[in-house]
């Protein structure tokens, strides 16, 4: 228990030293803040829209930011110690390889946590403080949830960044591969599953449709931000098909969770097995 | 007696086909200094490894303070272990202060050792700027700095004195003078180590996998039966010292600016010296005894050639049985 928060206080100041924090922070918040005034301006009027306007558009493009961002704060964790020689030196010291990698994971998921929870929450603040018309209850519900899904998808994508970082002994390399991975999952992904649903005639039973789209933690991430606003689903494309099948959000939030754990889990046994 | 600190016993270790140690015994007992030598790859690391526990072997028994080193207890001996890689660079963005406390932390001890360590190694100006802003040797006594953590019982040391300066290599040899005088045992890891001889107790050559010897350097230079060198300034020629020391079995080589190479066997040496110095013909002399560098070119010398003769012989039996009778 010592080891990890030693790690994780470590990696956590890292992140706090060489501006992630600050960085993704700005990120988020800017982007929250200039979609909620400038969402509207196709329309032809620049000013605060609605809150689930916001939302919507936020996430469809929070889900192309937040993997890239989980997979370039990770990506060299274990690879880039291995290559400058301090994982085989911390692999000599009292500390079992699963709190070396368990320690990692706490504070990259505190970097991209804090992050993403002051930079959304900030956002909504001012958002709620000068938009009108919805409920306040309403608003910081649908805002909780969105920064809830947002915190679990990149922690997923950590959990990515870490197979890749175990898995290869080069740190380009691992590079290269996270770039695929990210564009996989949040564009290729969701072009196969419509070229299946258009090449079939639309005959992929619905209920498979539906959990093809859980196997992917950013469609998870969609639906769970779109299902909250009945009215933006015309806006929503492909993940709306996955909101019509009106998953519970617990059952969605618990499948992104378990999309969390598992790439970590599969990353902690690789490293357990690995020769150094 | 004294306690051995480390114990292997026939160890081997495989990757897949490669045999990267071979029937490996070795023991190092409490406060010894050996000298562990080998070209890249004759199994310096893996047996460095295997010490530390990061991998285990294939065959044979290994034992650090009387423990398996990869085994349950292992986080227990590590308390007691300080271990220096070869070409390590630490997190570039912290100070030296900070990476050798986070160290010192995951030994479970303070921080108030962090600032005496880093004086000791003489980085104590340096301690709070960046790594990335040191020198090659400053980051070897910062690797330095983190082996001495927690004052560990048994000291690992791959490749020590690379990149260091004169000066800071003798430093780091008085360290390993002084560590030996408190009991600790210390293995010195390389492939070529100047001046280490006076500093070790017993060195220990590996070459393929394989112990090639082990022993004291006197020991070794017994078995190696390597010539002593003594260069002499002399009008003398050379035919006529060597008619002179024949009987000592020394030979002499060509005469250059006034100055003759005389190789004789170790055991001729006072007698030999004997005779130079009453011989008034002889202005000036230099010894030199076979270094560890020349014992360890001899010991792997033999593996290269034993090799080539194996299978020297295995292509000559090839020929013969290929060839139709």
């Amino acid at each position: 228990m010592r080891n990890l928060t030693i790690v994780a206080g470590k990696e956590f100041r890292d992140g706090l030293r060489n501006r992630w924090v600050l960085a993704i922070t700005l990120v988020f918040g800017l982007l929250a803040i200039g979609l909620a005034y400038f969402g509207a301006a196709a329309s032809g009027q620049v000013g605060f829209t609605r809150v689930s306007t916001t939302i919507v558009s936020l996430s469809s493009l929070a889900v192309f930011l937040i993997p890239l961002i989980a997979l370039m704060l990770a990506y060299d964790s274990i690879v880039g110690e291995d290559e400058q020689g301090t994982l085989l030196l911390l692999l000599t010291y009292p500390i079992s390889r699963i709190e070396i990698l368990a320690g990692k994971f706490l504070g990259h998921a505190a970097i991209l946590g804090v992050s993403t929870l002051v930079g959304f929450g900030v956002a909504g603040a001012v958002i709620a403080t000068f938009s009108s018309g919805a409920p306040l209850g309403e608003m910081a519900a649908a805002l909780a949830l969105f920064i809830l899904s947002a915190m679990l998808l990149g922690w997923a994508f950590i959990g990515f960044a870490y197979l890749i970082s175990i898995s290869v002994t080069e740190k380009s390399k691992a590079a290269g591969i996270a770039l695929v991975v990210w564009f996989t999952f949040v564009i290729v992904y969701d072009l196969a599953l419509l070229g299946l649903l258009v090449g079939t005639g639309g005959k992929v039973g619905q209920g498979v449709f539906h959990y093809l789209l859980l196997l992917n933690p950013t469609d998870i991430f969609r639906i769970i931000n779109l299902t909250f606003f009945e009215a933006a689903r015309t806006q929503a494309g492909l993940a709306s098909i996955g909101a019509d099948a009106a998953f519970h959000p617990l059952i969605l939030i618990g499948a992104l969770v378990a999309w969390v754990i598992a790439p970590l889990s599969l990353a902690l046994w690789i490293f357990r097995r690995r020769e150094i | 007696m004294t306690r051995s600190v480390i114990e292997m016993r026939a160890v081997g270790k495989r990757f897949g086909k490669l045999a990267a140690l071979k029937e490996i015994d070795f023991t190092l007992a409490e406060g010894e200094v050996v000298g562990m030598m080998g070209h890249n790859g004759a199994g310096k690391s893996t047996s460095m490894k295997v010490i530390l526990g990061l991998i285990r072997p294939t065959s044979g028994q290994v034992s650090v303070f009387g423990h398996d080193p990869a085994g349950a207890e292992a986080n227990q001996l590590r308390l007691r272990l300080g271990y220096l890689p070869e070409n390590v660079q630490f997190y570039e963005q912290l100070t030296g202060f900070e990476v050798l406390s986070y160290f010192a932390r995951l030994k479970r001890i303070g921080n108030k050792v962090v600032a005496p360590l880093l004086e000791r190694v003489g980085l104590a100006p340096a301690m709070h700027r960046q790594v990335k802003t040191y020198s090659k040797g400053m980051r070897q006594r910062l690797g330095l700095a983190q082996a001495l953590i927690g004052e560990p019982r048994l000291m690992l040391f791959d490749e020590p004195t690379v990149g260091l300066d004169p000066m800071a290599t003798r430093d780091f040899y008085s360290m390993v003078d002084e560590l030996r005088g408190r009991g600790v045992s210390v293995i010195l890891c390389s492939h070529v180590l100047p001046g280490v001889e006076r500093h070790i107790d017993r060195a220990v050559i590996l070459g393929q996998g394989k112990m090639l010897a082990s022993g004291t350097i006197d020991e070794l230079r017994h078995s190696a039966k390597l010539p002593l060198v003594m260069r002499l300034r002399t009008s003398r020629s050379p035919d006529a010292l060597a008619a002179a020391l024949r009987g000592y079995g020394a030979v002499a080589g060509e005469a250059r600016n006034g100055r003759v190479e005389l190789q004789m066997p170790v055991a001729a040496k006072i007698p030999v010296l004997r005779l130079l110095m009453a011989d008034s013909e002889v202005v000036d002399l230099d010894m030199e005894p076979p270094t560890l560098e020349s014992l360890y070119a001899h010991f792997d010398g033999m593996i290269r050639e034993s090799a080539g003769v194996e299978s020297a012989v295995s292509a000559t039996a090839r020929a013969t049985q290929g060839e139709p009778a």
